[in-house]
């Protein structure tokens, strides 16, 4: 390799003022994309018409269909749960408090983060590669020029759908979660269901359980907002829906674990 | 500002003056003027990427002009609220170049898609709509289907259905005939006659197709660097010795 060449080399290395501030402009033109796709969503939310008819279907598309995915998860992760403590219970004595334990890392945690993170990864795909499919062969535009509000028809029904269906899908994780916790656990020692349940919720409280449950409604709402943006200003042919599909699971997921610090932090503070 | 009644039924239903828009440092439209008269069919023709679609986009408002005026029956459309854009909107039925039909619902779906949420019309005058509007494409036995289990020449019977069902005065074609062979090209153009006499529109054809835009159209309009070239008929453009327009009617013809 002749110097000149390795130098050009070491040049593009670099980060030029120009490209850095490029990556500026677009964060903040993203940011600002955003705060107007937020304007025109709460607009369509609120005034009429309103499409219960096509808000009736994505409950199913998004909510029922995901069902399946999200109990499997819940289950795999109660039984998870059950053998990886049942362990350290044992070697400390304390045996009796794994329904306990069981539950309530279930219902405060991992039956939301769970559900958040699955729904995320099969919705947020879903909706990103069909939005941004939509634009790029000008469905998107077809129905603006048909007089019909696209983030009223596309993006409310998707993400009013995503904020109402998630606490429920958290419901059926813990559901599963704790069924499948105790199936674990009685097979190896075995247990009624009833005193499982009994022990497990013995010392739980409101303030345990709809919290964290609720929570999900943002967790729904974030998955929605992210992936109904990113698939509505996607650019650029096949390219442009890989790329809307990809960065809305990715960033719904992110911004997912994030607001769970956020939210933990709030109901520890409101709700002791 | 809101035009009046009076300005509405005077005025010529479209109006382009001095439009610009730009993509970045690229400058698509640089000052076009139009003007198309009540129930006139103008076509403007064209290289790739002169800007004619975007043309079309900016006149039905699905695009912000950089300066310039745009004027539907007389009322300016750039800077109005949606509200006020889809009334509008409704007047003009908008043919996409690739159809563009909704892909999750079936022919008779799309079709129904706008009825659906304008105007008053019970369940069963709307099918009955619908029906009628496929018949006149001649979509009627296909009414089940997916777009994607259809042909590119039905698709684009289908999407001028759909641009049809709510009665608009105006029409705006983005390459009706492309991508489809000699055979169904000319059967497009005649369903294209057949609606702007029956309905008596007003339209906008923007193609590369020559003998296309010959037999639709009244008038012609040549584009080049964002610019109308020459306007004017068929025999005016022929009749021109500019370079350009030589050019492009030798190659197209």
């Amino acid at each position: 390799m002749d110097s000149s060449t390795a130098a050009d080399l070491r040049d593009t290395r670099k980060i030029s003022p120009t490209a850095s501030m490029s990556f500026l402009v677009r964060f903040f033109e993203w940011f600002g994309d955003l705060g107007f796709f937020c304007f025109q969503l709460v607009r369509a939310i609120f005034l009429p018409p309103y499409e219960a008819r096509e808000f009736a279907h994505q409950l199913d598309e998004l909510g029922s269909k995901s069902l399946p995915l999200v109990a499997l998860a819940g289950a795999a992760t109660g039984v998870v749960l059950s053998l990886e403590t049942r362990d350290s219970l044992v070697s400390f004595g304390a045996k009796s408090l794994l329904p306990a334990l069981l539950v309530v890392s279930i219902i405060k945690e991992s039956g939301p983060i769970i559900t958040g993170l699955i729904v995320s990864g099969r919705v947020a795909a879903g909706i990103g590669a069909e939005l941004s499919a939509m634009k790029v062969t000008e469905q998107i535009d077809a129905m603006e020029a048909s007089a019909v509000d696209p983030y009223k028809y596309l993006a409310a029904t998707r993400i009013m759908s995503c904020l109402l269906m998630l606490p429920l899908l958290t419901l059926a994780a813990d559901f599963c979660g704790i069924f499948f916790g105790w199936v674990t656990n009685t097979l190896t020692e075995p247990i009624s269901l009833q005193l499982f349940i009994e022990n497990g919720f013995r010392h739980v409280t409101f303030n345990d359980f709809l919290p964290p449950t609720f929570k999900t409604a943002v967790f729904g709402l974030i998955i929605g907002v992210v992936s109904c943006f990113q698939g509505m200003r996607a650019r650029g042919g096949t390219e442009g829906v890989e790329r809307a599909a990809t960065s809305s699971v990715v960033l719904s997921s992110l911004f997912i674990i994030l607001a769970d610090v956020l939210l933990v932090r709030l109901i520890q503070v409101f709700f002791p | 500002m809101m035009a009046t009644k009076e300005t509405e039924k005077t005025a010529p239903p479209i109006q382009v003056k001095t439009l610009r828009k730009s993509f970045g440092k690229q400058k698509v439209l640089n000052g076009i003027d139009l003007e198309v008269a009540h129930g006139e069919t103008l076509s403007v023709l064209g290289r790739s990427g002169t800007g004619k679609s975007v043309l079309l986009k900016l006149i039905i408002g699905l695009q912000r002009p950089d300066s310039g005026s745009v004027r539907v029956h007389g009322q300016e459309i750039s800077g109005l609220a949606r509200p006020q854009l889809n009334e509008i909107r409704k007047k003009i039925g908008f043919l996409f170049q690739n159809s563009a039909l909704y892909d999750s619902l079936t022919v008779e779906q799309n079709v129904a898609f706008p009825l659906e949420r304008h105007g008053d019309l019970s369940d069963a005058k709307r099918k009955k709509r619908v029906r009628e509007l496929l018949s006149t494409v001649g979509m009627e036995k296909d009414s089940d289907k997916l777009p994607s289990q259809i042909s590119g020449g039905m698709q684009k019977r289908v999407g001028l259905a759909r641009a049809l069902a709510l009665s608009p005065d105006i029409l705006l074609f983005d390459e009706p005939t492309a991508g489809l062979d000699p055979i169904t090209a000319s059967e497009i153009d005649t369903l294209i006659l057949k609606m702007q006499k029956e309905g008596n529109l007003t339209s906008i054809v923007v193609t590369h197709d020559l003998p296309s835009a010959r037999t639709i159209s009244d008038r012609l309009a040549l584009m080049r660097d964002g610019q109308i070239v020459i306007e004017g008929t068929f025999k005016d453009l022929q009749a021109s010795k500019d370079e350009f327009v030589v050019q492009f009617l030798n190659r197209s013809s």
